[in-house]
């Protein structure tokens, strides 16, 4: 069907067809008319797949230009949709989107249905010349004529190069911290547990089967080692080293917040519901879900921590508020080369 | 309507000269248009599979375009501000420069939003483009002499990538990212003697970091990894040019030459349409579907964690490997040798890259072919070769599958702890299943020759009332288009070169 003698063509196809012609095949026809014909090429072996068809389709022409302009409309949307609400991203989306989804249609469809339809043959060169390898090869050795004590030279290089790449990497080392501590907590004994707010935990606030966070009074908060887990356990569950008898009083008892697997911040608390079939209490790390016993000192039950979470000692004083009664007596925070593993 | 004719014509007639004055201008002053000449009937084999590559390409530009505008808003700085900005729930929340920075292009930059999720959304695209394109080159042979250094290239570029989408999402500081950048800096830490010294080294102190931290991760995502990928996409494509294209083997095809469209004028219209629609999906996908909702996460603070968090992804693989591995840590005289993120997040992508660098030359070693080849392999024809990238692929799979095992117990109340011993014995297990399963179904493909990806099998009845059948239709039986012997080039002692 041609479209000129269709008289229900409407004024935008007309308007849509200049604009298809202006940018899409103007460029295409006038390079067309110049481009060169394949190279004949040598006998084949098998059946000649080279073929080429010129496919003068006005419809696809109409088509293109049709999506073309469609797409001039969604772009000048954008525009209209940023003046109008630019913080909106649906219509901006729907907008550019669109406009390069026809614009897109457009391409695909005068690449496969507008402009020659082309099946070429290109030969592929040899890669490899024996000749100019040979010649390289023979170039590379000249440069090494007349000289005896190949190995002795080359053993020395060797040895030099070595000893430059320890030189070259030994300042690594004063990047890095003293080991094997390298976490600062700002935990101190006397340094008072406080919520995300400021206020200071009494030993009454901390109820069984809830877990709450600590932080230093007057401490960095952002440090590695400033968070901790609180919870209070009864005497049944509670089955602490003896060295660490005098760390939980009232059963009250903290950790470091940050598994020990890889750093992130403990936060499942596992409370039994019903004693006689539920299993103890026990911390979860919700990255990689390593298990710790809060009754056992930290003691890694489940997944992949390789140490125990370190336990900071407290007490309470006089106005019934939660202190810290030391320092960490382990390094908080993920493992290293060289940290040392918990005692308990 | 004739007035319109007349102007379409002055209008063609300038651009024709406009090209014939380009073509001269660059003849004069480059003598270019030989290469030009070869360049414009350089010719494309059509393939649908030869795609993919070109996906990742065209999601790298997306990525170069929304990201530069991006950077121009972004302040990589961990400063504690106090928020007051338009979203009501953070304010007065206390939060790093850069999370308020993020949040500003979010809520207050016109187009911000858009921007930030199409470039989240091209992020996901470009790697998962470039995995496929990896496994069309696998299963293809495609990597095979000479392109077997373009395929390390491409090894190269997938590892950027990932590094260089985790960098990005870890430089946002909301609570998500924060917990990534934890992870990453104790794999950094578990590096056995030197971990700490890079920990430190990266973080500009202990984590989480002294005050040059992400700046140094600013210019590591917007500048190093970004021209890395220029630099080896630039080497990637001029050694295409200059190998040229491999072709699936059909008739008149033969190691020796390529067939197929030229580039001009219908494959270079198909090629923009294609980077056009990849645009216009990202860009529809980030107006409509919303990604990585930063201001749901809120700021992160190391004494901070969400539970059920999951990254990107393709990270998912690292997370996986991390919570599968069994808390083993080598210890001498009450001191960690090998902390245990090692194992899962940096000596199993080690294995896996280094599997995927070496194999060329571990199957030149063991077929004994050193000859160039640019006919691909069908799949079933290299039944040993398609097995074991499938149990390989399986291995990797069911690991980055681990990674979500969490969202299994929260659906279904599966025990966690149950499909974590489950899985610690059938990540060895289900490979070797997916070895013999593949290799058989390669067998007997490669036997009927049939394609039951592309078209039915069987015969089509119908019962009619007495109780008989009638055959209506039946399937095409055999394929005489089909090769049956080993297709031309790809059987031993045929056009051999080096």
């Amino acid at each position: 069907m041609s479209t000129d003698d269709h008289p229900g063509r409407g004024r935008l196809a007309r308007l849509a067809a200049l604009g298809g012609r202006l940018l899409a095949a103007g460029a295409l026809r006038s390079a067309l008319r110049r481009s060169p014909t394949p190279p004949p090429l040598p006998p084949q072996d098998a059946e000649d797949p080279r073929k080429r068809e010129v496919p003068a389709n006005r419809r696809a022409e109409t088509a293109v230009a049709v999506l073309l302009a469609l797409a001039a409309v969604f772009g000048f949307g954008f525009t209209a949709a940023y003046v109008l609400d630019g913080t909106n991203p649906q219509f901006l989306g729907i907008a550019i989107g669109g406009a390069l989804a026809l614009l897109s249609a457009a391409c695909v469809t005068a690449g496969k249905l507008v402009v020659p339809q082309e099946t070429a043959v290109e030969e592929r060169g040899l890669l490899y010349e024996e000749q100019q390898t040979e010649a390289t090869i023979d170039l590379i050795e000249q440069g090494g004529e007349g000289i005896s004590r190949r190995a002795l030279i080359g053993g020395a290089a060797g040895l030099a190069g070595a000893g430059m790449l320890t030189a070259l990497a030994t300042p690594l080392a004063s990047l890095g911290p003293d080991l094997p501590g390298i976490h600062t907590t700002p935990w101190r004994r006397g340094v008072r547990l406080v919520d995300d707010e400021g206020n200071p935990y009494s030993a009454s606030d901390i109820v069984i089967g809830s877990l709450f966070t600590a932080l230093p009074e007057h401490g960095d908060t952002e440090a590695l080692g400033a968070g901790l887990l609180v919870v209070k356990l009864p005497p049944e569950y509670l089955h602490l080293p003896a060295a660490r008898r005098g760390w939980a009083p009232q059963g009250i008892l903290a950790y470091s917040k940050i598994c020990t697997h890889a750093a992130c911040a403990i936060s499942l608390y596992r409370y039994p519901t019903y004693q006689p079939t539920s299993n103890g209490p026990a911390f979860t790390c919700p990255c990689h879900y390593s298990t710790f016993l809060p009754g056992e000192g930290g003691r890694v039950v489940f997944g992949p921590a390789g140490r125990a979470l370190p336990q900071l000692p407290l007490m309470v004083d006089d106005e019934g508020i939660l202190r810290a009664a030391g320092p960490f007596h382990e390094d908080v925070g993920p493992s290293w080369f060289s940290v040392r593993r918990s005692q308990s | 309507m004739l007035a319109t004719r007349a102007g379409a014509g002055v209008i063609w007639r300038v651009l024709d000269r406009r090209a014939r004055r380009l073509a001269r201008h660059s003849e004069e002053r480059m003598g270019a248009n030989s290469a030009l000449k070869w360049m414009l009937r350089y010719v494309f084999p059509d393939h649908w599979s030869f795609l993919l590559g070109e996906i990742a390409l065209y999601s790298f530009v997306v990525l170069v375009g929304t990201g530069v505008f991006l950077a121009l808003y972004y302040v990589p700085s961990d400063a504690q501000v106090i928020y007051h900005g338009p979203y009501e729930l953070l304010r007065g929340e206390q939060m790093s420069e850069a999370y308020s920075s993020v949040l500003n292009i979010t809520f207050s930059v016109p187009a911000g939003l858009l921007m930030r999720q199409v470039h989240h959304w091209a992020a996901d695209v470009f790697v998962a483009s470039i995995v496929l394109h990896l496994c069309r080159v696998f299963f293809t042979g495609a990597y095979r002499k000479p392109r077997d250094l373009n395929y390390m290239v491409g090894l190269t570029m997938l590892m950027l990538a990932i590094l260089e989408g985790f960098a990005g999402y870890s430089l946002v500081d909301d609570l998500l990212s924060g917990m990534g950048l934890a992870i990453a800096y104790a794999v950094a830490l578990s590096i056995p003697f030197v971990g700490a010294q890079i920990g430190y080294l990266v973080w500009d102190g202990e984590f989480p970091g002294g005050s040059d931290f992400f700046a140094r991760l600013e210019i590591l995502h917007v500048f190093l990894i970004p021209a890395a990928l220029a630099l080896l996409i630039a080497m990637h494509l001029a050694t295409i040019m200059r190998q040229h294209h491999t072709q699936f083997p059909g008739p008149g095809r033969r190691e020796r030459n390529v067939v197929g469209t030229p580039m001009w004028p219908a494959y270079a219209l198909r090629s923009i349409g294609l980077f056009l629609g990849v645009a216009a999906v990202l860009f529809l996908a980030g107006g409509l579907i919303q990604i990585n909702p930063i201001w749901q996460w809120g700021p992160y603070h190391p004494y901070l964690s969400e539970n059920g968090a999951q990254p990107d992804w393709y990270i998912g693989w690292l997370i996986g490997a991390l919570r599968l591995m069994p808390n083993w840590e080598p210890t001498i005289a009450g001191h960690t040798i090998v902390p245990n993120p090692f194992w899962g997040g940096a000596a199993f992508p080690g294995v896996v890259f280094t599997v995927m660098y070496a194999w060329p030359a571990i199957e030149r070693r063991v077929t004994g072919d050193h000859r160039r080849h640019d006919l691909l392999d069908r799949p079933r024809d290299r039944p040993v070769r398609t097995a074991i990238g499938a149990a390989f692929l399986s291995w990797v799979v069911i690991i980055f599958a681990v990674g979500s095992t969490d969202r299994l117990f929260f659906r279904l109340h599966i025990s966690y702890q149950e499909q974590i011993h489950f899985w610690r014995a059938g990540v060895w297990v289900l490979p070797i299943v997916v070895f013999f399963a593949t290799r058989h179904a390669c067998r007997a493909l490669q036997r009927s020759d049939a394609h039951p990806l592309r078209e039915w099998q069987g015969q089509l009845v119908a019962r009619s009332a007495d109780g008989g059948f009638e055959v209506l239709a039946a399937s095409p039986e055999g394929r005489a288009t089909e090769p049956q012997a080993p297709p031309l080039g790809t059987a031993p002692g045929h056009e051999s070169e080096r």
